[in-house]
């Protein structure tokens, strides 16, 4: 089955890229936007029958390798 | 005195190590990332460069290499470990270093001399150096440290901070600050000392002709330290 892992700085945690993005999207016209967060997207297959199980597993892989919790939070959806 | 210098797919400052450990006398062995275990060994060296061309996070994919296990146990159990750049963001990344390098405050990639003021030295790194200040090189786009505030507490009240960016004279301020690292922050120490990680690069200022000498300082003082 596939596992969708959404990587996102945490709250607090400056994002130098994002606010790049921001300030050109301000910059082509788009003045509305206030402000960007970048972050990572993971598409997992993963050979396991069991949503639960399977959620479990991509927990685990995200605390080990996907995110760094330091400064980093994720969403397995 | 014996060292190992670890290479990953990616590390380009690991000859420059071997060389700068040698002429300073240690007997220096180069360590292949699939190994599994370390030879015997004074000091461990992570070198700089782009392992796994920095996939995932700067030093993520590295930090789960076979020979690490062994690189961690050696740590815990006292020996030294050294991290230097991509070497530091490795130690971040396994967590025997604390906080993480996150990308440069002005998205650029840095290249240039800098000064670093040495902050403790109770420790086999800078115990009896004979300057304050260094001038080494630094050639980054993550060295930004950042750790949380109750991090920044531990951090500080076990005087872990090794390494300062600062002025000429040692003056720390924003603008000696190249990358934004919080507290001026170039380098660190575990609590026990025995493991340091920074990102400027002392192996790249050990000839007077071509660059700087405070790398031999650094060197040449730590040889003496562990004898």
């Amino acid at each position: 089955m596939k596992i969708k892992v959404i990587v996102t700085l945490k709250n607090g945690v400056l994002d130098p890229q994002g606010k790049a993005i921001q300030q050109t999207l301000n910059g082509m016209g788009y003045s509305d936007v206030k402000e960007i967060r970048q972050g990572k997207y993971f598409d997992i297959e993963i050979e396991e029958n069991d949503e639960t199980k399977a959620k479990t597993k991509v927990e685990e892989m995200c605390k080990k390798l996907l995110a760094n919790l330091v400064i980093e939070d994720f969403k397995i959806t | 005195m014996k060292s190992s210098v670890i290479i990953f797919p990616g590390s380009n400052c690991d000859r420059d190590m071997d060389v700068a450990l040698k002429k300073f006398g240690f007997k220096n062995q180069m360590i292949w990332h699939n190994d599994i275990e370390l030879p015997k060994s004074d000091l461990i060296v992570l070198p700089g460069g782009f392992s796994y061309g920095d996939y995932l996070r700067c030093g993520s994919i590295a930090g789960k290499s076979k020979i690490i296990k062994s690189v961690v146990e050696f740590a815990k159990s006292g020996g030294l470990v050294l991290g230097i750049c991509n070497g530091f963001q490795i130690l971040t990344e396994t967590g025997l270093l604390p906080g993480v390098l996150q990308q440069n405050k002005y998205l650029e990639f840095i290249c240039k001399n800098i000064y670093v003021k040495i902050n403790n030295r109770k420790n086999k790194y800078f115990k009896n150096i004979k300057k304050e200040i260094l001038e080494l090189h630094i050639a980054h786009n993550e060295g930004n440290y950042f750790c949380s505030n109750d991090e920044l507490k531990l951090i500080e009240d076990n005087n872990q901070i090794a390494v300062t960016y600062c002025d000429k004279n040692g003056n720390l301020d924003d603008e000696s600050n190249p990358n934004g690292a919080l507290k001026n922050i170039a380098g660190i120490f575990n609590k026990d000392k025995n493991i340091f990680g920074m990102m400027p690069h002392p192996e790249r200022m050990i000839d007077k002709y071509l660059s700087g000498e405070d790398g031999s300082v650094f060197f040449e003082n730590l040889i003496n330290n562990l004898k």
